[in-house]
């Protein structure tokens, strides 16, 4: 439970941080004010300012929108491709369709996550969107799997019978029956995702794959900071702890959400 | 072998979308249009993309992978050099990261609930949670510009071996920490649900002591989970070493896609992703022989 709340508040805040950057930041960060480059924090600036002189503290607001919409539409993308796959494939088991989308999995496992988005991003050039792509190609097998996996041991159900002989298809049961009941594992699923996803988004804007300036990005923050780290280690301080609370506030509430689900965890801990 | 033919069609198709000749790249806007046709010539482009990419695969089962379209030298050869340094980074991560997580992971598991468990497992969730780059620039910060113990960055080859191991310290730490934690868990975890076993109880009940049965017993049993993410890992580590010779510098793999990328060096973009794909296939498959050894029920069905 407390686990539960920690990660809850975490993920909210960032969430609300990244809402309120759309209507309100303490300074603007197109505004750029060489004068007042690299200053340590203050009252004025809670976080310090960068080599521009913009406020890192609405840098990171508004960071904090691309790091959430990158994650989020990969996550999305994962699900919406990967888990009527996995759905297919358990509905279909052994057939050749099964085959092919399990064969397809183990390829896409086969080439590291990073190596995926590295390889999109130089072949469509470096942006938000095509990072979006890398990280949700990376994340379809994840859900395929988990679902597979799942409606397999569904399948065998009696009530699954039931509904064979009131004469539903394939299809009807696994959008009416199996679906709900695998909901659960993946809403956890898609929390982990979701905080892998902020980490392959920061790594990707880190090396310049990712957003492109002007769009503030905490990965890119972190690679402009990276020169600068000996003058002025708070460039590089924050920008990194609001990756760290992120995705330890996602991490969190998944293991809180999975023990609220499955209580025959909760007593094994 | 299949998955690899595939992967070999898969890349090559990739790389074949992206925009731009190399021909007209490698010699500038200024290039007269005959200079380009013989370079096209020469590069082999003008054949068919079905003898481009048998003569690619052809090459590579000979070990020959084709020249590099900007540094003018067999691929082969600057693969190799910057092998030199990915490799033992990524294994030194790999050694490291196990070093690391097994005690870790026994400790907590053999004093579940207490508040040693506790902030173990306290301090992993962290160590997941941190991003490998951002936590390479905090140990340079520490480590290399106010204590001035190791160089921020840059690679002195391995004349002077000592000095090459130096220089990978930082970066392999970086790349350990979060696998470690992960791996940490996934070794808790295990050992949790082998010394629930009843034969677990059994050999308590024969007079062994908990230390005997941990150690004889329960980890040994434990280790098929543990192998399979250990396995990811290397992959992980093989492609996050991309990231983090970034931080530091190192002339690896990692540095040398990039510019490949940049140049339009397709050969080398092709060889270098494939020999990554290759290598995490490789290690698939050793570690389903390692499944055997630990678990002689599975030497059947290997």
């Amino acid at each position: 439970m407390r686990n539960l709340i920690v990660g809850l508040t975490l993920t909210a805040i960032f969430v609300l941080a990244a809402l309120v950057s759309f209507l309100w930041t303490p300074y603007d960060v197109t505004v750029l004010e060489i004068a007042n480059k690299l200053k340590p924090p203050t009252f004025s600036h809670w976080f310090g300012t960068d080599h521009f002189g913009r406020d890192i503290f609405s840098m990171i607001m508004v960071g904090a929108r691309t790091s959430i919409a990158v994650a989020v539409v990969a996550v999305g993308i994962g699900m919406g491709l990967g888990v009527p796959l996995g759905l297919a494939a358990a509905a279909r088991k052994g057939s050749f369709l099964d085959e092919v989308i399990m064969r397809g999995n183990d390829l896409i496992f086969a080439f590291p996550s990073l190596l995926i988005a590295i390889l999109i991003t130089a072949i469509f050039g470096p942006s938000a969107v095509n990072a979006i792509i890398a990280i949700g190609i990376f994340n379809i097998p994840v859900f395929a799997r988990l679902t597979r996996g799942a409606a397999m041991s569904l399948w065998t159900h009696d009530y699954i019978l039931a509904a064979r002989v009131a004469g539903k298809g394939a299809t009807r049961i696994s959008v009416e029956h199996i679906l709900p009941n695998v909901a659960n594992l993946l809403i956890v699923q898609g929390t982990i995702q979701f905080s892998l996803g902020i980490l392959a988004e920061a790594a990707l804007s880190y090396v310049g794959l990712g957003a492109q300036p002007p769009t503030p990005s905490w990965g890119r923050m972190l690679a402009d900071a990276q020169t600068l780290i000996a003058l002025a280690p708070h460039v590089a301080l924050f920008p990194g702890f609001a990756i760290l609370f992120t995705v330890l506030g996602l991490n969190l509430a998944g293991d809180g959400i999975r023990d609220l689900l499955d209580p025959k965890l909760r007593v094994q801990r | 072998m299949i998955s690899l033919i595939v992967a070999s069609l898969v890349i090559f198709a990739c790389i074949e979308v992206i925009p731009g000749d190399p021909a007209s790249f490698m010699l500038g806007i200024n290039a007269q249009p005959d200079t380009v046709a013989a370079l096209r010539e020469e590069l082999g482009l003008n054949a068919s993309l079905s003898v481009r990419y048998l003569s690619w695969v052809t090459g590579m089962l000979s070990g020959d992978f084709g020249t590099s379209y900007t540094y003018r030298t067999p691929v082969a050869e600057i693969i190799a050099e910057r092998l030199w340094l990915s490799l033992p980074l990524a294994l030194i991560a790999l050694g490291l990261t196990v070093f690391i997580a097994f005690p870790i992971g026994i400790l907590a598991a053999t004093k579940r609930g207490s508040w040693t468990d506790m902030s173990v497992m306290g301090a992993t969730q962290l160590g997941i949670a941190v991003p490998n780059f951002w936590f390479a620039m905090l140990m340079v910060l520490l480590f290399a510009i106010n204590l001035r113990w190791f160089s921020a960055g840059g690679f002195p080859g391995w004349d002077n071996p000592f000095a090459a191991l130096k220089a990978l310290t930082l970066p392999s730490i970086a790349l350990a920490l979060p696998q470690a934690s992960i791996l940490a868990r996934v070794m808790r975890s295990a050992l949790l649900d082998t010394l629930s076993e009843d034969y677990i109880r059994t050999c308590r009940a024969k007079g062994l002591t908990r230390r005997q049965a941990l150690w004889r017993h329960a980890l040994r049993n434990a280790m098929i989970p543990v192998l399979t993410i250990i396995g990811l890992q290397f992959s992980f580590l093989l492609a996050g070493a991309i990231i983090i010779e970034n931080v530091f510098y190192l002339p690896g793999l990692g540095r040398l896609v990039f510019q490949a990328i940049s140049q339009r060096d397709l050969i080398m973009v092709e060889s270098v992703v494939f020999l990554l794909v290759f290598a995490v296939i490789i290690v698939n498959f050793a570690v389903d022989l390692a499944y055997a050894w630990v678990d002689p029920r599975l030497r059947a069905r290997v």
